[in-house]
């Protein structure tokens, strides 16, 4: 694909579908959100402000900087230019651990579990905001620990049954396969209770069937949690039957915001994805 | 029933905490028992509490290094400063609390809490690093902590504590009493160790990290440590909980320093150096990261080695050091380590499930 500069077709609302949560504040609003990374405007100007209970699409070609906008989201990277609002809340200066606390909880493009744990521990982990006892009642063993562990244990187990994991609580995670991998690390970022869960690929390296039901246990989770979600794929199929809005970025910028029709019949999406058809 | 829901052997994290404890009480049994008989000869016996000393700082830095997965260099330091203020106090007390196994008692709890506060304004600097980088820093720090104990005089007299670096400066009044007397460190210490003692010390330090470990508290360092970026992720507090686990393993470290300083009648920093923070740390290495008893049974294989090799005279260290280098290849050997298993003895419970 030619390096032309693309043409950049404004969406006059802000957020991708309004009228679903208008009654509302958005939970995520982005604005004029950039980067530079080793001189490179790894993203530039992105805007997108997402509604409390919208699932949010985010594709693009491979390095269009859709995982660097999830770094921006929960501050792996701070951003040189724009502002992060989440439940109306600057995040300006905020760490990584912080965000979590404020409620943004992502998954990672390559899994990141905590492999030598067992899988109900890994959600447990995630859990450690919520349980309150000290470090006494856990060396003395006092009844708070022992409540508290076993309504976490409890409600480690009940998460797990989303993606149909609670038989294997006990299990090493780094010994679990791929697909449960993948699930895992999803269980584990909404045990932290968020209101924004961003995906990352999601249904990498997963057949048709195991993506169909990556794609039930997602509306599932949405359905039950009712949260905002933004997920990064490339399975369009996937991303056109569970988003109701859809961002489409390329080299940094956004070339496209709308609802899954709007954007497979628009063509500057076309032409990010396939090129320009060559003028004779 | 409900002895079978407190001790529950199905979870294999469970089996290995209680298969800990009932070796380390079996072989209390079986020493103390031999020692009492008289069947332990006396240079094994005057071995029982260093022994334990050096369990329990193997426990110490199985947490550390383990379960917190940072290596550290200087655990010697916590130790010594342990030593030397557990010394300090016990001295400190002698007229007040007449009753040896209270003041080694308290001892022991004033030596965690010195060593723990030496580990936090170690750990400010220290934990902001990572990895090599770390471990350089922390030995660098057990060489300061030698240095400073090397050249501090403490001493005591009816005007109250006196202290003075470098030189002894101290001008106590009459009667006064010189404690830490800079590089000849501490002398004329009563032996109140007891192999009791260092038994209960092991058992409490084991039911510490143990019970740490299966909280929030050791999710969270085992998380930290398997993976930074996914831990940040989900709302840990890193630096809070790489503090915790450093501090926690110094005030241990600090116990078992008294521990050992009073079952010698004098004591030098010079004791402390980078060659024990090395044989501690061996001490987890052999014994197995994360895993509590093989770092015991190593402190207690590796303190007596040397002395049964005694009879060797010129060969023993070469020796010592052949059978640490078998030790190693062995017991990271995937077909012995399927025979140990074979071994096992709640393996077919296991197969069983």
């Amino acid at each position: 694909m030619s390096k032309q500069k693309t043409k950049y077709i404004t969406i006059p609302s802000k957020t991708i579908l309004p009228e679903r949560d208008a009654s509302r504040k958005p939970v995520l609003e982005c604005v004029n959100l950039g980067i530079t990374l080793g001189g490179i405007k790894a993203v530039e100007d992105f805007n997108l402000t997402v509604g409390r209970t919208e699932i949010v699409g985010l594709i693009g070609p491979n390095g269009a900087g859709k995982t660097t906008v999830f770094n921006l989201l929960t501050k792996v990277y701070q951003p040189t230019t724009g502002t992060i609002l989440l439940n109306d809340k600057d995040t300006h200066g905020m760490t990584t651990t912080q965000i979590n606390k404020a409620g943004i909880a992502r998954t990672f493009q390559n899994i990141r579990l905590f492999k030598n744990l067992s899988v109900a521990d890994n959600v447990k982990a995630a859990m450690n905001n919520e349980m309150k006892y000290g470090m006494l009642s856990a060396i003395l063993r006092l009844p708070n620990y022992k409540r508290e562990e076993i309504a976490a244990h409890r409600r480690a187990l009940k998460l797990l049954s989303i993606f149909d994991m609670q038989d294997m609580a006990d299990v090493r995670a780094g010994s679990l396969p791929y697909g449960a991998q993948r699930r895992l690390e999803i269980v584990r970022a909404l045990a932290t209770s968020p209101s924004l869960l961003l995906l990352d690929e999601p249904a990498a390296g997963m057949n048709p069937s195991e993506t169909a039901e990556l794609m039930d246990s997602i509306r599932k989770v949405h359905e039950m949690f009712q949260i905002a979600i933004i997920l990064i794929e490339h399975d369009m199929s996937l991303v056109m039957n569970i988003c109701e809005g859809i961002c489409v970025l390329n080299f940094g910028h956004v070339i496209a915001k709308g609802t899954p029709d709007e954007i497979q019949n628009n063509p500057a999406v076309i032409e990010a994805y396939l090129g320009r058809k060559k003028e004779a | 029933m409900t002895v079978r829901r407190l001790i529950n052997l199905k979870r294999v994290e469970a089996r290995r905490i209680y298969l800990t404890y009932f070796v380390v009480i079996l072989a209390y049994v079986i020493c103390q028992t031999m020692s009492s008989t008289k069947i332990l000869s006396s240079s094994m016996r005057g071995m029982l509490v260093p022994i334990c000393a050096y369990m329990v700082m193997s426990v110490s830095l199985n947490l550390v290094v383990g379960i917190s997965g940072e290596l550290s260099l200087g655990h010697a330091g916590f130790m010594s400063v342990g030593a030397f203020s557990g010394v300090a106090t016990a001295i400190l007390m002698q007229n007040f609390i007449p009753f040896a196994p209270v003041r080694l008692a308290i001892a022991m709890i004033i030596a965690a809490v010195f060593a723990a506060i030496a580990g936090f304004l170690i750990g400010i600097p220290v934990l902001r690093l990572k990895g090599d980088y770390l471990a350089i820093v922390t030995l660098a720090f057990g060489e300061i902590i030698k240095s400073i104990l090397n050249n501090f005089y403490l001493g005591v007299d009816s005007g109250g504590l006196q202290f003075s670096m470098l030189s002894d400066t101290t001008r106590l009044l009459q009667g006064g009493r010189l404690i830490i007397r800079g590089p000849m460190g501490i002398s004329g210490i009563q032996k109140i160790s007891t192999f009791p003692a260092g038994f209960i010390l092991l058992m409490i330090s084991l039911m510490i990290v143990f019970n740490l470990v299966s909280s929030r508290s050791g999710r969270a360092f085992m998380a930290i440590r398997d993976d930074r970026i996914a831990a940040e992720s989900i709302g840990l507090d890193i630096t809070r909980y790489k503090m915790t686990a450093f501090v926690m393993s110094a005030a241990l470290a600090g116990a078992a320093g008294a521990l050992f300083a009073m079952n010698y009648s004098t004591i030098v920093a010079n004791k402390f150096d980078f060659n024990t923070s090395i044989l501690i740390l061996v001490f987890v290495v052999l014994g197995g990261q994360g895993n509590m008893l093989g770092g015991i049974i190593a402190a207690a294989v590796l303190t007596i080695l040397p002395e049964k090799l005694r009879q060797f005279s010129d060969y023993r260290m070469l020796l010592y050091a052949i059978i640490l280098i078998v030790m190693m290849l062995a017991t990271n050997n995937a077909e012995i380590k399927e025979f140990l298993n074979k071994l096992n003895p709640f393996r077919k419970k296991e197969e069983a499930e």
